[in-house]
């Protein structure tokens, strides 16, 4: 169960391919990766994330087991970067390994809205008109309501 | 002594990431209260609590949680990762 935190940038494929290379014990495997997205109205020169070092780690920990107490999953990996970014980097990845499906579809998602407003990171951009820290939305709230059903 | 931590812009309103705080507060409401009464960067950066987060040793709570034992107190805005 892979949890990473590193300012480095990664390889989406590399990961994927170490991820799940050598497995015959999965039939599924999802991935997701958040990316820095640019805009032509306001453009994004940076963006810099902080995170709590130790709380990370620690909440990151938690969300994944109970991502693993509620489906059946092989296995897990989770990276997230912290530092300067720029346009076009990946953020963060999740990927999910499981006998069906189902359970790696379901906890992948978990997981993403998990990670968005239960991990502490925060994300500041740098644009030409200013800097600004990002605002939290109301939806990210909202979308883990469905989880405890 | 507790240490406290600030992150994102209430780390860039109060001006430092962190500092060890000397107090007589029981809960955390208390704590902020000491902090306001300090200097008017820390009331700036407290000005409106719905949208100041707090972890007490690296655990989500609430401004009610008592600090009595505490290590670490964090305050932060709602968290923006992804």
């Amino acid at each position: 169960m892979p949890v990473r935190i590193q300012s480095n940038l990664f390889d989406i494929g590399a990961e994927i391919e170490a991820f799940q290379s050598g497995r015959t014990d999965a039939g599924a495997m999802v991935s997701f990766c958040g990316i820095v997205r640019q805009s032509e109205d306001a453009p994004l020169s940076r963006m810099l994330i902080e995170h709590y070092a130790g709380m990370t780690e620690k909440s990151i920990r938690k969300i994944e087991l109970e991502a693993r107490a509620k489906w059946s999953l092989v296995d897990c990996l989770i990276i997230h970067r912290f530092g300067e970014l720029e346009p076009g980097d990946p953020i963060m990845m999740v990927a999910t390994l499981a006998e069906h499906r189902s359970d790696a579809f379901q906890a992948a998602e978990f997981l993403m809205d998990y990670l968005k407003s239960r991990a502490p990171f925060w994300k500041k951009e740098f644009r030409t008109g200013g800097e600004s820290w990002v605002a939290s939305k109301e939806s990210d709230e909202a979308a883990l309501e469905r989880w405890s059903e | 002594m507790v240490e406290v931590l600030y992150f994102s812009w209430v780390r860039e309103r109060i001006g430092i990431p962190r500092e060890s705080v000397d107090t007589k507060a029981n809960t955390v409401r208390q704590l902020v209260d000491e902090l306001k009464a300090r200097e008017p960067r820390y009331d700036m950066a407290f000005s409106d609590l719905s949208s100041v987060r707090v972890a007490i040793d690296q655990e989500l709570t609430d401004f009610d949680a008592p600090i009595s034992g505490a290590r670490e107190v964090a305050f932060f805005p709602p968290m923006t990762g992804g």
